[in-house]
């Protein structure tokens, strides 16, 4: 797998602190949605730092991907990218990464996706798959945040589900907003009960957060009887160099 | 056998380093731990990052499967943890 060069088209910020970044890169070959692209900077003195993030933007052959990035405060490369990086720079990409935690529109069987945090982000990548399938499988999103401004992509989730025929639940952390049913709380046993797909209509669930979220939920799947195999998982974390 | 914090990652992350090895997809690759015997998607191994390389650890009995460090234009893949990996071909 060899580096390419990205140069930035764009830069919108999502929320405070989330920025998405839509990048051309000439010789992409395209990519599936749930995959991720190694990004790669070098200081002036040769120093490199690389990081791990999702593609955000829908599977297909494209020239032009888009990745969202959340900024840590102790981070060595995201308050670069979410803070100083502009169009016209360029960033070294590797990439498409990952066979595992991929939907394909060919799936047929219904979909529950669980995100974390900016977990949320390959899982968008696959909703906006789906949003320009064909007769695509039904899906649900269960997203937890911390809070209502801590949402991504907020317009498009509220667009896709008026339109689309998928079903969000928001499961508010640590604020939830004045009349909100559920009190702020993580995501427990009865909130799967009430909001994913039932076992016996042999769902295919992709969790994706930080670590101890995705540990969590997959043992509340796998206690609510899914079987293992139909659960594929993807964990962040804030973490030191890869390359 | 767990491990006591969750300060690790999964197979996803290590696989654009192992992409420099492997032309198939590592993280839907079946591994058997030499170990214990569990038969596990690669996408859940538990990767500890250590610069300069990555340890993968069973995500069942959290011995380790796979060692990679890069050491100059050097990789060296200490893979003994694994008994086998299982890939589809095409």
């Amino acid at each position: 797998m060899t580096w390419r060069v990205g140069t930035v088209a764009a830069v919108h910020d999502e929320t405070r602190t989330a920025r998405t970044l839509a990048l051309d890169v000439p010789d992409w070959p395209g990519h599936l949605a749930g995959q991720h692209v190694d990004v790669r900077l070098t200081a002036p003195d040769g120093y490199q730092a690389a990081r791990s993030y999702s593609i955000a933007s829908a599977a297909g052959d494209t020239k032009r991907i888009e990745i969202t990035v959340e900024r840590l405060n102790d981070g060595e490369v995201s308050p670069y990218l979410t803070g100083d990086v502009a169009s016209g720079d360029q960033l070294e990409l590797r990439g498409p990464i990952g066979g595992w935690f991929v939907w394909r529109p060919q799936q047929t069987e219904p979909i529950q996706l669980i995100a974390g945090g900016s977990g949320l982000v390959p899982l968008m990548a696959m909703l906006r798959t789906r949003a320009a399938a064909t007769d695509p499988a039904p899906f649900r999103l269960l997203y937890s945040v911390r809070e209502p401004d801590a949402i991504l992509y907020a317009g498009e989730l509220r667009a896709l589900e008026a339109a689309n025929g998928i079903a969000i639940t928001y499961a508010y952390t640590r604020v939830a907003p004045p009349d909100w049913p559920r009190q702020a709380a993580r995501v427990d046993a009865a909130l799967i009960a009430q909001a994913a797909w039932p076992v016996d209509r042999s769902p295919t669930c992709y969790v994706c957060g930080p670590t101890p979220f995705v540990e969590s939920i997959a043992t509340l799947l796998t206690a609510a009887g899914h079987p293992s195999d139909r659960i594929r998982t993807e964990r962040f974390g804030a973490t030191g160099d890869l390359r | 056998m767990t491990s006591d914090t969750d300060d690790y990652l999964d197979g996803n992350a290590a696989a654009g380093e192992l992409g420099a090895i492997f032309a198939a997809d590592i993280t839907a690759a079946q591994g058997v731990c030499a170990h214990c015997g569990a038969m596990r998607r690669f996408a859940d191994a538990h990767v500890f990052v250590q610069a300069p390389g990555f340890v993968a650890r069973c995500a069942h009995c959290e011995h380790v499967l796979l060692r990679f460090v890069r050491s100059g234009t050097r990789i060296m893949i200490d893979a003994r943890g694994l008994s086998c990996l299982v890939f589809q071909a095409g």
